[in-house]
């Protein structure tokens, strides 16, 4: 047993780190539609995920894909797991999803 | 009308207050590792609202907490600190999470 009180990876504030990269870059066209889901899933009277489920989903990832995983790689991973949990999505359609457009990259749509 | 006029808190601008020393392992908390088991004093009301750590895993129903924001001494929160003995650092904490401080 360790006395250090348990730090879950994400609340990294004030722990050693290098330098911060300030340098800004374009926003790609599936960042903007990641975003747009988002607030799509949030803005019902009920919402379907809240920014707290998205950041729940967040803080959860395994600390190696949390640390790999771009901004809205989070997003979508978090998205991903939520919308699997509350019932929306089924992984094993997604899988299939993601077998086709796999397949189908660099041909043209019929 | 100043913000937290007319809430019933448990705390006011102005008292000394401790930040709970829990350490979970998994759920939405908001309050940083850093500043939990340290003492602060309440800055402002910051007004009322439902708790995330509740809203993260799917309970939207739950009852608005208050919301304050906490000044802190830099040079408490990091023994280490370089900086103006004076810097503070503000940080929002819900009301479940403070205890008032002696």
């Amino acid at each position: 047993m360790s006395d250090t009180p348990h730090r879950m990876h994400h609340d990294m504030g004030g722990q050693p780190a290098g330098p911060v990269s300030l340098a800004e870059h374009e926003i790609e066209p599936w960042e903007k539609r990641i975003e747009a889901i988002m607030r799509c899933l949030q803005l019902r009277g009920t919402p379907v995920v809240t920014v707290d489920e998205l950041r729940r989903g967040i803080e959860e990832l395994p600390p190696k894909l949390y640390d790999t995983l771009t901004y809205y790689e989070r997003w979508i991973a978090s998205l991903t797991n939520i919308l699997v949990e509350k019932g929306v999505l089924d992984r094993a359609e997604i899988e299939r999803r993601m077998a086709a457009l796999k397949a189908a990259r660099g041909k043209v749509a019929p | 009308m100043s913000w937290g006029e007319g809430i019933a808190s448990r705390f006011k601008p102005g008292d000394k207050v401790h930040v709970a020393a829990r350490f979970p392992a998994q759920g939405h908390i908001r309050t940083p590792f850093y500043v939990r088991g340290k003492t602060g004093i309440v800055e402002r009301i910051c007004g009322q609202y439902r708790n995330p750590e509740e809203l993260a895993v799917g309970r939207y129903g739950g009852a608005a907490r208050v919301l304050y924001r906490v000044r802190f001494p830099q040079t408490h929160v990091w023994p280490d600190y370089r900086g103006n003995p004076k810097d503070t650092v503000e940080i929002e904490i819900f009301e479940h999470w403070l205890e008032p401080a002696k």
